[in-house]
């Protein structure tokens, strides 16, 4: 993506007349640069470079489980795996590639001619390679890095070796990193629209960012504090979770779900805000229902905050808050209904075509519904009872997490990417991207579900041989799934190289500002006259 | 700039909800226990209620074996006084511990009960124990500790035996050390 934003800020200053980084090239200008777009690309290419590492242990745990027994990994690293696996996902690619999206879009989508602290956004990136080098490095401290699940629960928090700190401080960065990005989200929504751009006229995909923005100033501050307590706790002689001094491991449990809930919802958002945009373009409809939307967002952020114990039927709660939390859980279903219900009436007599950017949307429509029905069975506590920790709940969130963020992210980027680079990806290499992602992302996932309900559990190296053909299954999916991403590599690389011009509007039913009022590529600074709109 | 003001009241605004929110992740501690404290639970270090029923149950005798640890990197030696009692249920009976602290500096430690069968806590009730506060013993410092209970006549005949174990965790940071 790189070279073609050089290319373009050329075009551009040759138009008018002055350079676009201040001087700076080669690598002081992406140091350096302050453009919403170039830090958009930044974050990009982190969250894909973040990715492939996070898969690539992925692939390490499907390894070792591709046969009952030990075979190449100590129990110990394959919990490293395990751990480091999930902090990446989350934080390294899931989460920075939707602020990917919004730090290019958001703007041009709202008509801002930058985000509103764009220092602060150089600042908001740049302290994610720094986080990322510390979780990396833990793995060659004493003790490695931590294995104690991506939750970082305590009492096994306080036990591990100085791979833990790092991998706190790392916390602190991301989290840092996320609050900073956020302030500057929400302020640029609320106060740099351009005239006639009001919130109810906004697109969809700004509704759900300011509202996944706020979800992450409130509860991020709080991951914040649960590591802070297990740091002190480590180091500082304080007792918030050691039993020994009068604290209490399952108080940690509490004050991470309390974060975390609202955090599988700063995942899922982002992402029903892309399929929102999407959706409607292929459709050649508008989104049906939108202020329902904008509500049904709203609600599940809301009620996002009252569920947080549904992770933790079994910790030894009174019946009554496991009822509570099960009903409030259940209550979630009804907003996300009515997403998906409106999603799919837009497309009802829609007239529409099947470019690679709708395959990616139907296919999350499709496992993301179905990862949330298998979220409602895990909702009912004795179920639950009988499922946590089985490799159900793996399916489970790898539905929603993989099929439901990671889809729409490759359904953004297919959908912009010709707006962004001005040029066309190749139409045959997506899909057959698309298509090989979802069969092996089935293949992976789907025979999970068996595994759990006959009880394999959860992050252990090693299983009975009963459950070996499934498992053998499962383990080629995820190497075919690996593979398959470096042919994204392929397309984005060949897409920005020598892909052929993109049409100034290449997606006829796109209708919002960017598609409509500018030219493609986009320059490299936009909207310096707010546009106004009737 | 009216923008750049306005953007620069709205971000701190955000930034003081986000201090708020970190401050709020640690009064979730306080108000963890006080929750913990209305519905019951987790009251291991708390004083039993005296059973309601003192009425001495003799026609049947309970076998408690005592039974001590200390978490591993404590330097006390931590034995029972004696291996295991005899009583009825009902009957307010006292034995005792005693602990040693081997190392020449001064260490805080407490202790946790578990019981088997675990479920055989509940009517296992504690009038006085060590394990109700820290112990902080000086270097060398020989102590011996009581316990006084008595085990609820509600208790299921079917035990008939109930080991009561204590593990001596240490207090890091109480005297300065970690």
């Amino acid at each position: 993506m790189s070279a073609v934003v050089d290319t373009h800020g050329h075009d551009h200053s040759h138009e008018h007349g002055h350079g676009h980084h201040g001087g700076y090239g080669g690598i002081m200008r992406w140091i350096t640069t302050t453009n919403h777009k170039d830090i958009g690309t930044l974050y990009l290419w982190f969250s894909f470079i973040m990715f492939m590492t996070g898969g690539a242990m992925a692939m390490a745990i499907r390894l070792e489980l591709f046969q009952p027994g030990i075979q190449f990994f100590n129990p110990d690293l394959f919990n490293q795996f395990t751990t480091m696996h999930g902090l990446i996902m989350v934080f390294g690619a899931i989460m920075p590639v939707f602020v990917g999206f919004a730090n290019w879009q958001i703007p041009m989508m709202i008509g801002a001619p930058d985000m509103a602290f764009a220092r602060l956004n150089n600042w908001s990136f740049w302290l994610l390679p720094f986080a990322a080098t510390l979780l990396v490095l833990s793995f060659f401290m004493p003790g490695g890095a931590p294995g104690v699940g991506w939750t970082l629960y305590a009492p096994l928090t306080v036990q591990m070796g100085i791979g833990m700190d790092l991998t706190i401080f790392a916390v602190h960065l991301l989290g840092m990193s996320s609050i900073l990005g956020s302030i500057n989200i929400i302020t640029t929504i609320l106060n740099m629209r351009a005239p006639g751009m009001t919130l109810m006229r906004m697109p969809l995909f700004v509704w759900t960012w300011l509202i996944t923005a706020y979800l992450l100033v409130a509860v991020m501050p709080v991951l914040a504090g649960a590591v802070t307590m297990t740091l002190t706790d480590r180091h500082f002689g304080t007792s918030f979770f050691n039993a020994s001094g009068g604290g209490d491991p399952v108080l940690y449990q509490h004050i991470f779900w309390f974060f975390g809930h609202p955090e599988v919802y700063i995942i899922a958002l982002p992402g029903f805000g892309v399929i929102s945009q999407v959706i409607p373009a292929f459709s050649r409809k508008p989104l049906f229902g939108y202020a329902s939307m904008v509500y049904a967002t709203s609600a599940i952020a809301i009620l996002s905050f009252i569920v947080w114990a549904h992770h933790m039927y079994t910790v030894g709660m009174p019946v009554t808050g496991q009822l509570f939390f099960m009903y409030a859980t259940i209550l979630i279903a009804v907003p996300t209904g009515v997403k998906v219900f409106n999603w799919v009436a837009t497309m009802w007599r829609g007239s529409l075509t099947f470019e690679t950017p709708m395959l990616f949307a139907c296919g999350f429509l499709f496992m993301f519904t179905l990862g949330g029905m298998t979220g409602l069975v895990l909702a009912l506590v004795p179920v639950d009872i009988q499922l946590q920790d089985t490799y159900y709940v793996v399916a489970h969130f790898h539905y929603v997490m993989v099929a439901g963020a990671l889809f729409a992210a490759f359904a953004g980027i297919y959908f912009w990417i010709p707006k962004w680079t001005g040029k066309m990806y190749d139409e045959t290499l997506g899909k057959i991207h698309f298509w090989l992602t979802l069969i092996f992302f089935n293949m992976i996932f789907f025979v999970q579900h068996f595994l759990g309900l006959a009880g394999m559990p959860r992050r252990i190296p090693d299983y009975p041989l009963i459950f070996e053909t499934w498992n053998k299954i499962s383990s080629i999916g995820a190497f075919g799934m690996g593979l398959t991403q470096l042919l994204f590599l392929y397309v984005v690389l060949k897409c920005i190289r020598s892909g052929p011009p993109a049409p100034a509007k290449p997606w006829e039913g796109a209708d919002s500002l960017e598609w409509t009022h500018l030219p493609t590529p986009v320059p490299y600074h936009t909207w310096e006259t707010p546009p106004v709109l009737k | 700039m009216n923008v750049k003001k306005e953007n620069r009241r709205l971000s701190l605004r955000l930034a003081i909800v986000a201090l708020g929110m970190f401050a709020f992740g640690f009064a979730l501690v306080p108000f963890y226990d006080q929750i913990c404290a209305a519905v019951g639970l987790n009251s291991l270090v708390e004083k039993s209620d005296r059973p309601a029923n003192s009425q001495v149950d003799a026609t049947r005798t309970v076998t408690i074996e005592l039974d001590s640890n200390t978490a591993t990197g404590l330097p006390w030696q931590f034995r029972p006084l004696l291996r295991h009692v005899k009583v009825h249920p009902g009957e307010m009976t006292t034995v005792e511990y005693e602990i040693v602290n081997t190392r020449s500096e001064r260490i805080t430690g407490q202790a946790v009960a578990s019981y088997g069968p675990q479920f055989a806590g509940e009517y296992f009730k504690k009038i006085e124990c060590f394990c109700f506060t820290h112990q902080t013993l000086e270097a060398g410092e020989t102590r011996r500790l009581p316990v006084v209970f008595v085990i609820d006549p509600k208790l299921p005949r079917s035990v008939n035996s109930i080991a009561l174990s204590y593990t001596f965790f240490e207090v890091a940071g109480r005297d300065g050390k970690s």
